[in-house]
């Protein structure tokens, strides 16, 4: 990847990221944190081949708390945002499940 | 495998896919109704990427790789399974710091071993390493404050001093590493160190209520942090996410300072309450208390009742109790709303989650351009533990420091109901002219308490 692709890269995707936010309602906005918090776990593909490419015991040992600091990122932003949306239910949609239930 | 299908070809393919899906889970996470399968798109591009990763080739340390992961993960999936729901915002303050230590890591791991090549590789290795270390450190302390971990916000004159010097050496030395290439592992050592103090000494300072600002925006820096990375390690898939989250999570940042009527920079640089204490304004009446019996009789017979919860609700876990409340009004005919201002609680949302998980559908619910017209027809307005988001004096009184927020209309209502713990103010510490009204009763005690009190008397009717 050359150099100016890459800038082209960076720079539609901070336009892409402004607009799949710009119009979200308020109530949206803790669980939409979380969900790009886990969206950055992908820091955990960086931080493996950071580790699988150390060598000396200082490298490994910065490169193991790198893959576990990436690994806690990835699984807990995706586990606390499961939960939250996990509530997200219209009435409509509740008043079904209440039917079906009974 | 037939030469066409090299193993590079697969990675960057997989890496491919990743993107498309965590674009596509972001963008369906912006909506109420597709919120839910959201996260499972970007679930899935997670699990694509880690995968094809152990394919890339030359890697080794694989006896290391394994249990940081399964370790890391596990402790994550744990506490994040374990959590209180009120506790949420600290929780992503965590996993968040996690995520720019991480990339702190990898820039470590770069420069130790000269792995840069060329003075612009080296300088995003730097650049990501400085933003990965202090979202780190700084969201360690967010945590901590929001855990109630640390109780004071440590103030002292000549602290904006200290911290420009800190960030000005934490420069210095980047620049050496940066432009050297193969910079001595000393001087890498200090950098990453400054950078680590640099955080704490920034965040220390800011106010508990200022915090979910200050995690929005760790959580913007560290998805630049992983972008920057993703240039050095030539990693499109952490280009194009961390990208997409730095981007985002600045303009996540900007809504929530501007629902607060306060500026970035005021939020960072100026500690909130100093300025507080001293403008109180003069507030005439006086607070006047009344029987949960009272209010009860009052809401059975209303015809429409707006519920505006804050903090205080969160404190008391009392969501599940105020919804069957809720429940009980509708039952007899009541219209029934709840009116969510956009910084209510500890973090924009807050409420709305809260109120989803006690199962508050979320057509019930509206925010404050929605609802703020409706305050006039209402025959109650229940205040439960907010305080600063119903102030009028934000509409009145210039002197304020909470002059020009915008906040729901409470005081427009017939009756304004007030649940609160005690007298003192909030967390912004200025007077709240709304209980001094002429409309408004006081109901003393604690959320949960309360809203059970209510329960009883709207039985009794």
């Amino acid at each position: 990847m050359t150099g100016i692709v890459a800038l082209y890269i960076f720079m539609l995707a901070a336009f892409t990221g402004y607009e799949v936010i710009a119009r979200v309602p308020v109530i949206l906005h803790t669980p939409l944190m979380s969900g790009s918090n886990f969206v950055h776990g992908i820091v955990l593909v960086g931080a493996m081949v950071a580790l699988g490419g150390a060598q000396t015991p200082l490298e490994k040992t910065i490169g193991f708390i790198g893959v576990l600091l990436a690994a806690g990122n990835a699984m807990g932003g995706y586990v606390v945002t499961e939960r939250m949306l996990e509530m997200f239910k219209s009435s409509g949609a509740r008043a079904g499940a209440a039917k079906r239930a009974h | 495998m037939p030469a066409w299908l090299s193993a590079d070809l697969a990675i960057q393919a997989s890496y491919f896919v990743t993107a498309a899906l965590f674009i596509i889970g972001l963008k369906r996470m912006s909506s109420p109704v597709s919120a839910r399968s959201g996260i499972l798109w970007a679930g899935a591009g997670m699990a694509v990427a880690t995968l094809v990763t152990f394919l890339y080739p030359g890697m080794s340390n694989y006896g290391l790789i394994l249990p940081a992961m399964f370790v890391g993960a596990g402790l994550a999936w744990w506490s994040g399974k374990r959590v209180a729901m009120t506790d949420m915002p600290q929780m992503i303050a965590l996993y968040n710091g996690m995520g720019g230590g991480a990339a702190a890591a990898i820039a470590a791991v770069e420069l130790y071993r000269g792995g840069t090549q060329g003075y612009a590789t080296s300088t995003l290795a730097v650049a990501g390493g400085i933003i990965g270390a202090v979202s780190f450190s700084g969201s360690a302390i967010a945590f901590g404050k929001l855990q109630g971990l640390i109780t004071r916000s440590i103030r002292f004159s000549g602290q904006q001093i200290l911290n420009l010097v800190v960030l000005a050496a934490a420069l210095v030395l980047g620049a050496l590493v940066a432009s050297q290439t193969n910079a001595s592992p000393a001087v890498v050592t200090g950098f990453f160190v400054l950078a680590l103090i640099l955080g704490l000494t920034m965040t220390l300072p800011i106010g508990g209520a200022d915090m979910p600002v200050v995690i929005s925006l760790y959580n913007a820096l560290t998805g630049l942090a992983v972008a920057f990375e993703g240039f050095v390690l030539n990693n499109a898939a952490m280009i194009i996410a961390g990208t997409v989250v730095g981007s985002a999570g600045t303009l996540l940042t900007q809504l929530m300072a501007k629902a607060m009527n306060r500026s970035l920079g005021n939020v960072l640089f100026s500690g909130f309450g100093d300025t507080g204490a001293a403008a109180t304004g003069e507030v005439t009446g006086s607070l006047k208390p009344i029987e949960a019996a009272d209010v009860g009789v009052m809401m059975a017979f209303a015809q429409k009742v707006i519920i505006v919860p804050g903090y205080g609700m969160a404190v008391a876990q009392a969501q599940h109790k105020i919804w069957e409340l809720a429940q009980l009004l509708i039952d007899r005919g009541v219209n029934v709303r709840f009116a969510i201002h956009p910084v209510a609680g500890r973090m924009p949302g807050h409420m709305n989650v809260l109120l989803a998980e006690a199962g508050v559908p979320y057509d019930l619910i509206s925010d404050l351009d929605e609802i703020n017209a409706e305050f006039e027809t209402a025959d109650v307005a229940l205040i439960i533990g907010a305080n600063d988001v119903v102030n009028p004096v934000a509409r009145t009184d210039k002197s304020s420091p909470i002059y020009g927020m915008p906040i729901l209309n409470a005081d427009k209502a017939k009756n304004v109901i007030v649940i609160k713990r005690g007298k003192g103010a909030g967390f912004s510490g200025i007077e709240n002219a709304l209980f001094y009204l002429d409309n408004t009763r006081m109901l003393y005690g604690d959320a949960q308490k309360a809203g059970a009190e209510l329960i009883q008397a709207i039985k009794a009717v």
